[in-house]
Formats: C-alpha cells, sequence, structure tokens
C-alpha cells in the first residue's frame, strides 16, 4: 500500500492516464482537420453541394474533438512543472526549447484560425474561410512535429552535454533535436497512424448512414475518401513503424527485447507470437515463434543475432551500476502486439472495402447505383446475397471506427512504458524526476479530480459525438451557398443573424 | 542587457497580453450572471468573445511554455509550489473551454443552464486564482537552498496576495463590460456602461491599495511612474465610459491592466521568485535561466513569431469588429 501510493507511481499513473485521454483526441483532431480542409477545397474548387455539407458535418465533428484536445493539452504542459519540477529543472534547456517552438508557432495558429473558421462563415469570402481551415491544418501538423521531436530527444537524447557545475542537461544543437532519425521517423508513424485513425473514424460513419440508406450522397463521398485515406495511411504506417522498431533496436535495444519477449540471444531470432513467461526468473514458459522473423525486423536479414532481455540488463548494470533495468515486460510485449493487431485490421478493413467499391463493381457504370438511391457493393452479381454481404460491410467499418484509437494508446503506452526505469533515456531515472517539494496527497488530489473530471467529460464527449453522428449533415440554407464577397462581411446585412453563433 | 534579460521581459510581455486578453474575456464569463438578464443576452456576451478566446488563452500556454525553455528552474519551483492553485486554475480552464464549445450542442434546458454556471464560476475563480499566484510571486515565498518550494498552501493566503486576488477579479470583471459595452448593441449596451461605470469604482479602491502597497514595498523611480499611470487609465477609462466613447475606455481599461502586470514584472526585476527565507536563495533571472545557446535559439523564435501573431490575432479582430445584439443570434438555441 505504501509503495502503491508513492508520490513517484501516483505521478507516473497521473501522466499515464492524462497522455492517454489527450491522445484520444490528438489524432482525429490531426486527420480531421486535413480531410475537412481537403473537402472544403472541393467545394470551393466545384462548387457541388456534397461538399460544402459534408465539410460541415465532419466540421463539427472535428470541433469537438478539437474542444477536449485543446484543454487536456494544457493539463500536458503544466504537470511537467507541477509533477516532475525535477525533470523539468534537469531538462529544461534542452526539452523547454521545443515546447516553447511548438506554443509561438503551432498553438497560435490553431487556436486563432480555429475561431476564424468556426465563426467566419458569414464574415469571409469561401477562399479565405478555406484557407483558415488549411492553416489549422498546418498547425496541428507542426504542434505534433515540435512535441514528437521533444519525446524523441527522451527515447533517444542528442545534441545536449551534461553541465556538471549546474547538474543538468543543455542544449548544443538543437538542428539535431529536430532532426535525428528518431525525430522523423517517430513523427512519420505518429502522423500516418493519426491519418489512419481518422479514416477509419469517417469510414465506420460513412458506412452507419449508408446502411440506414441516410445522406447517401454525401456518405458516399466521404466513404471513398474515408478509404482511400485509410489504405494510403495504412501502408504508410506499416512502413514507418517497420523503420522505427529498426531505429529502435539500435538505440533502445531493451525496449524491443522486451516487446518480444526474447529473454537470451539469439542467432537467428524468432518473432514471437504468444507467450507467456516467468519475470522473476526470466523465461518464457509457453512460447509459439515464427524463426528468423525477428532478425529480419531488426536488421533485415534473416541471420543476424538479436539481444535478449537478460543481455541488455547486464551491459546495463555495467554502464549504469547495479538495479534492475527492466521495463514491465508483459505490458512492453502486449502493447506492442495490440497496437499491431488492432492497428493493421482496420487497414485490412479498409483494403477490403477500397477494394468492393471500387469502379468494376460498384461504381461501374452497369451497376451503379444513383447518387440518390442507396448503394450497394457489388460483391457478386447476386442482387440478394449481394445486398447482405454488403450490409455486413457495413456493420464491420461500424463497429471498427475506433480500432486505431485502440492501437494508438497501446502504441503510447509501450513506447512511454518500454523505457522505464529511465525517463530519459540512459541519462535520468524516472525516480529522480519528480517533484521533491510535492506531497502525496497533493498528486492523489490531482489524480483524483482530473480522473472524474475525464470521466466525467468522456460520457458528455461521446453523447455529443453520438448526437451529431446521427443527425448526419444538415440541409443547407442560402447564406450557406452564398458566403460574402468581402472580409467582415457585407454591410447591408446590419441586423441579419449570425451564420454561426454559440 | 543579456538574453536572460530580454526573456524576463518577454514572458512579462506574454503574460501581459494573456491577462490584457483573457482578462476581459473571464470578466465577460462572470456578466453571464452578473450583466445579462436571461438566456438570449447571455448568448450575446459569450458570443462578442466566441471567435477569440481560444486565441487569448494560447498566451498562457505561451508563457509557461516559454517560461519552461527560458527559465527551467522559475518554471519547476513555480509549479510544484502553487500546484493546489494551479490545479484549480487548470480545471477551470478546462471546464471553461468545453462549456463553450458545447453549451449550443443540445437544446435541453438543464444541460445549458449546467454549462452556463459552468462558464460563470470557472471565469470568476481563474480571474482571483490569478491574483493571489502573482501577489505570492512578487512577494516572495518560502524557497529553500535547493530552490524548492517548501512552504503550504495557507502559506499563499497571505493578505496582500489575497489583496491582489480582489484585484484582478474587480479589474477583469471591470474590464470585461468595457468590453462588453464596446462588442454589444441595444440594451445590453446601455445596461453594460453602467454597470461599468459602478465597478469602474469599485475596481479603483483595490487596485490603487494594491498597487500602493506594492510601491512602498519593493518600489522605486520607475514603477512608481508605471503605477501613476495604472491609475490614471483606470479613472480615464471611467471618465470615457461615462461619455459614452466605448473604444476609448477599453483602452483605457486595457491600459490599466498593462500597466499594473508590467509594475508587477518591474519591481520583480532582478528576481523571478524571490525567497522569504534567505535572499540568496531567491531565484534571479541569472541563476534560473537556460544556456545561452538555448535562449538564443528562443528568441529567434519569438522574434520571429511574435510579431506574425500579433498581427494575425489583430486581423481577427478586425474581421469580428462588429457589434452584436439579441438580434443577431438565431433563436433554435
Amino acid at each position: 500500500m505504501e509503495l502503491a501510493l508513492a508520490p513517484e507511481t501516483l505521478a507516473r499513473w497521473q501522466f499515464g492516464i492524462t497522455t492517454v485521454y489527450h491522445f484520444l483526441f490528438v489524432p482525429l483532431t490531426i486527420s480531421l482537420a486535413a480531410l475537412v480542409a481537403g473537402l472544403e477545397t472541393a467545394w470551393v474548387r466545384t462548387g457541388k453541394e456534397k461538399y460544402l455539407k459534408a465539410t460541415k458535418f465532419w466540421g463539427k465533428l472535428f470541433l469537438i474533438n478539437i474542444a477536449m484536445g485543446v484543454v487536456t493539452g494544457i493539463v500536458q504542459e503544466f504537470q511537467f512543472g507541477m509533477n516532475w519540477s525535477a525533470y523539468s529543472r534537469f531538462v529544461g534547456d534542452v526539452f523547454g526549447a521545443p515546447l516553447a517552438f511548438e506554443a509561438l508557432i503551432a498553438f497560435f495558429f490553431e487556436s486563432t484560425f480555429i475561431g476564424l473558421w468556426i465563426f467566419g462563415w458569414d464574415k469571409l469570402p469561401k477562399k479565405i474561410h478555406c484557407f483558415c481551415m488549411w492553416m489549422v491544418s498546418i498547425g496541428t501538423l507542426l504542434s505534433a512535429y515540435f512535441i514528437l521531436a521533444a519525446n524523441s530527444w527522451m527515447q533517444h537524447p542528442v545534441g545536449y552535454k551534461y553541465n556538471a557545475a549546474n547538474g543538468r542537461a543543455e542544449l548544443t544543437d538543437f538542428w539535431k533535436v529536430l532532426t535525428q532519425d528518431t525525430t522523423l521517423v517517430v513523427a512519420f508513424h505518429t502522423l500516418t497512424a493519426a491519418f489512419l485513425t481518422g479514416a477509419a473514424f469517417m469510414v465506420g460513419i460513412a458506412a452507419f448512414h449508408l446502411m440506414r440508406k441516410k445522406h447517401i450522397k454525401v456518405m458516399r463521398t466521404s466513404l471513398r475518401l474515408g478509404l482511400i485515406t485509410l489504405v494510403i495511411a495504412g501502408i504508410l504506417t506499416a512502413v514507418s513503424g517497420d523503420s522505427l522498431g529498426k531505429v529502435m533496436f539500435k538505440q533502445q535495444p531493451m525496449k524491443m527485447a522486451a516487446a518480444e519477449a526474447l529473454w537470451d540471444k539469439e542467432q537467428p531470432a524468432p518473432f514471437s507470437v504468444f507467450a507467456y513467461g516467468d519475470v522473476d526468473k526470466g523465461h518464457n514458459t509457453v512460447a509459439i515463434e515464427i524463426p528468423g522473423l525477428l532478425s529480419f525486423l531488426a536488421h533485415s536479414d534473416f541471420r543476424s543475432p538479436v539481444p535478449g532481455i537478460n543481455d541488455v540488463n547486464k551491459s546495463e548494470q555495467q554502464k549504469f551500476g547495479p538495479g534492475d533495468y527492466r521495463p514491465n515486460i508483459p505490458v512492453a510485449y502486449w502493447g506492442f502486439r495490440w497496437m499491431i493487431g488492432f492497428g493493421m485490421s482496420s487497414f485490412a478493413i479498409g483494403l477490403a472495402g477500397l477494394w468492393l467499391t471500387r469502379k468494376k463493381f460498384w461504381l461501374a457504370p452497369g451497376l451503379r447505383t444513383g447518387d440518390e438511391e442507396p448503394p450497394q457493393l457489388a460483391l457478386t452479381k447476386n442482387k440478394v446475397l449481394g445486398a447482405r454481404l454488403s450490409k455486413w460491410y457495413w456493420s464491420l467499418a461500424f463497429v471498427t471506427l475506433g480500432f486505431p484509437l485502440i492501437a494508438n494508446s497501446w502504441g503510447w503506452i509501450f513506447t512511454e512504458m518500454g523505457r522505464q526505469p529511465w525517463v530519459v533515456y540512459g541519462v535520468l531515472r524516472t525516480s529522480d524526476a519528480v517533484s521533491p517539494g510535492v506531497s502525496q496527497g497533493e498528486v492523489l488530489t490531482s489524480m483524483i479530480v482530473f480522473t472524474a473530471l475525464y470521466a466525467i467529460l468522456a460520457v458528455v464527449e461521446v453523447k455529443l459525438l453520438v448526437k451529431y453522428i446521427k443527425a448526419g449533415p444538415q440541409e443547407l440554407t442560402d447564406s450557406d451557398l452564398n458566403p460574402p464577397t468581402k472580409i467582415g462581411g457585407d454591410s447591408t446585412d446590419a441586423d441579419r443573424p449570425m451564420a454561426f453563433s454559440y | 542587457m543579456q538574453l536572460h534579460d530580454v526573456w524576463f521581459v518577454l514572458i512579462a510581455v506574454l503574460w501581459t497580453g494573456y491577462f490584457f486578453l483573457e482578462g476581459f474575456d473571464f470578466g465577460i464569463g462572470i456578466h453571464t450572471k452578473l450583466l445579462a438578464r436571461d438566456r438570449q443576452e447571455k448568448r450575446v456576451l459569450i458570443n462578442t468573445i466566441g471567435p477569440v478566446w481560444d486565441g487569448n488563452e494560447v498566451w498562457l500556454i505561451s508563457a509557461a511554455g516559454a517560461t519552461f525553455a527560458a527559465f527551467p528552474d522559475w518554471y519547476a519551483t513555480l509549479f510544484s509550489g502553487f500546484y493546489l492553485p494551479l490545479l484549480l486554475i487548470l480545471v477551470c480552464l478546462i471546464v471553461r473551454g468545453v462549456a463553450f464549445e458545447y453549451r449550443h450542442k443540445r437544446t435541453e434546458e438543464n444541460w445549458q443552464r449546467n454549462w452556463e454556471n459552468a462558464i460563470f464560476w470557472a471565469s470568476l475563480l481563474p480571474a482571483v486564482l490569478w491574483g493571489v499566484l502573482f501577489g505570492n510571486l512578487v512577494h516572495g515565498v518560502k524557497i529553500d537552498a535547493h530552490k524548492e518550494y517548501v512552504g503550504s498552501v495557507l502559506d499563499l493566503l497571505n493578505p496582500y496576495a489575497v489583496l491582489g486576488g480582489l484585484v484582478t477579479l474587480t479589474l477583469f470583471t471591470f474590464h470585461g463590460a468595457v468590453f462588453a459595452s464596446l462588442k454589444t448593441t441595444g440594451d445590453i449596451r446601455e445596461r453594460a456602461r453602467r454597470t461599468a461605470a459602478v465597478l469602474g469604482v469599485l475596481t479603483l479602491v483595490p487596485v490603487t491599495g494594491f498597487l500602493g502597497w506594492t510601491q512602498a514595498d519593493k518600489g522605486d523611480g520607475t514603477s512608481l511612474i508605471v503605477m501613476i499611470v495604472a491609475v490614471v487609465a483606470l479613472v480615464a477609462a471611467l471618465g470615457a465610459n461615462k461619455l459614452g466613447r466605448e473604444g476609448w475606455a477599453f483602452a483605457f481599461s486595457g491600459i490599466t491592466v498593462v500597466a499594473a502586470v508590467a509594475m508587477l514584472f518591474l519591481t520583480l526585476f532582478p528576481n523571478v521568485m524571490p525567497s522569504t527565507l534567505n535572499e540568496s536563495w531567491s531565484l534571479t533571472v541569472g541563476n534560473a535561466s537556460s544556456s545561452p545557446y538555448t535562449l538564443k535559439i528562443i528568441t529567434w523564435c519569438a522574434g520571429f513569431a511574435t510579431p506574425l501573431v500579433m498581427l494575425y490575432q489583430g486581423w481577427t479582430y478586425w474581421v469580428f469588429r462588429k457589434r452584436i445584439g439579441t438580434q443577431h443570434i438565431a433563436d433554435a438555441h
């Protein structure tokens, strides 16, 4: 009990809860911002109403998510100082810089242009209005990049030197922090996974409406956009994940050994499909393996050796002194598998969907259902069977719309817990990072308050999403279709109701 | 002037910007109960800050981020030392942000009333707490030789800091009333002006008292001038409000906020967090700052970004420059 409630443990739980919760909204926000900007651009270029309807519908869902993403993000920034003041003192010189960049460049972009976008429908000409959404999208991407650079530095510290005089890490090469391979690969992987998330969300909701034969025109367009994004993002997520794995084998061998429950060095090393082990004794009691595959994942050949947990633990003991340098191995092992499993099943569903709706079938002139007709996936030319199979696919796509969210959460849990006992790999231990002056009661209070608040807000958020998803795209009004041609709106409409108001 | 001095000024600018901007939007939040008579008027008030409150709040995020990067020790001591007040502020900012976005998304009476209450309380509490926090910051707190805060929560509730809380509360409420009279039209605009006239007088007392106390305690010639500017601007804001010159009134109430915050930072320098236990344990711009290299990098960033931010945020205010009245709000909500 004493240990379970130690301030360090509580601070770690709080960081974990806050981060995972924050990261439910971030990927949706990043991808939906870009997709909405794309849809609005399509409207500006073609003038087709379905694009405007889609822009407004997905824009609303985007706004519900960004509201939560923004407010939980402030907690992220504050808790470094509140719960991890020793960490902040030690790394502020390095870690603070990308954080300051994020605030000064990305957040201002995002928050200012989002206000213009929400309230600007009757104040801005449509091209400028659309430009605002692109600015929001760029803001979210930049923000992700800077924060991932900061996180990557914790995974693989570069471009700094230890200053013994004041006992802290000091930046020597900021460019290196921004462009080291870890940062680039992590940013690539996180952003592609974000697009996988938003696309699966879009596909699921479009499938839901198509299943109910509602809003067909808008949802057909959304479905295709979602499917194409899902497949491209899925492929890129796998590719970037593979490169990230290779980088980690080099930089954090312990994390990858834990992810594979590989206890002792093997040559060639097998990929573990299922393992059940005894952490204290340091071996697996049950293991199902694919020979050689791990060697391939780590080194791109089937023969090279891969060091195991016990080997890395020994070498770290030699380097950093006695101690246990193993992370929580079951969490790392299963976290890694849940991440890949949920992410890739979503990709597989997208691939199937893209094949089912390709030109030859659904969109082919002979079988094509009209714009307003309920579409049918032409899995077979048998009309009855085709309708049934279509329905199955719609249901499957709908129930799996949150799969990438689960994958993302496990991805972060794996990446953060796999680095333990280090908070900055090889440089600063997590136990040395907590705020020395903050009491157990204070951390406990804040953890209870945040967790309760998050739980309540989660219920609210889901209710709202369900309401707006069910309602579907709204009918357009004249003022929607005739946006102002002058910035600030026309002078003749002094007493007209605003197009958008709280 | 060394780079860490530049960053002291920049962080002061970010906080000043934050209090100038979010000051009036906290005030508007408070006025949803003080000034608005019915739901429609509440909505008018909320919509006056609708397009801008999010951008206003980023000044805080930037102030915190810049402190982390430029003065890691200041950031660490401040945030871990003022743990519970900051927790309360965070909860308020979360609830408030969500409340703006979610209040209108359902039409049920209960739903809307709950979020409206949330907007009021989550605007009022931070308005008080920021003053208490800054009161402590300037006055000094128990910091030990390891730069750690060793006081308790109750230590933060000393008379000077509580008076500081009263200053931010009244000043932001006044600033908000003046903003409301500037951004609305019709009945509510008149009422906002009358409310501002009363609030301005009520604000004058704690502002003069608190700044006078600060001056007596740590002031010099410069801070005295800034203090006089703050008080004169407040009187001028009252006069302009009386004459119906709303734009001027807002400019003057803004100058009061700017001058008051500037005075606090002036009396703080070169400390960033004075220690009441031992003067030599105080955090200063010298012993709490980052390395010159880091300061140089972020100076480039700020030099490039800050003017740009002011430019496009200014543009936002220009785009939404029209007044709002009940007739502009659609009935549906």
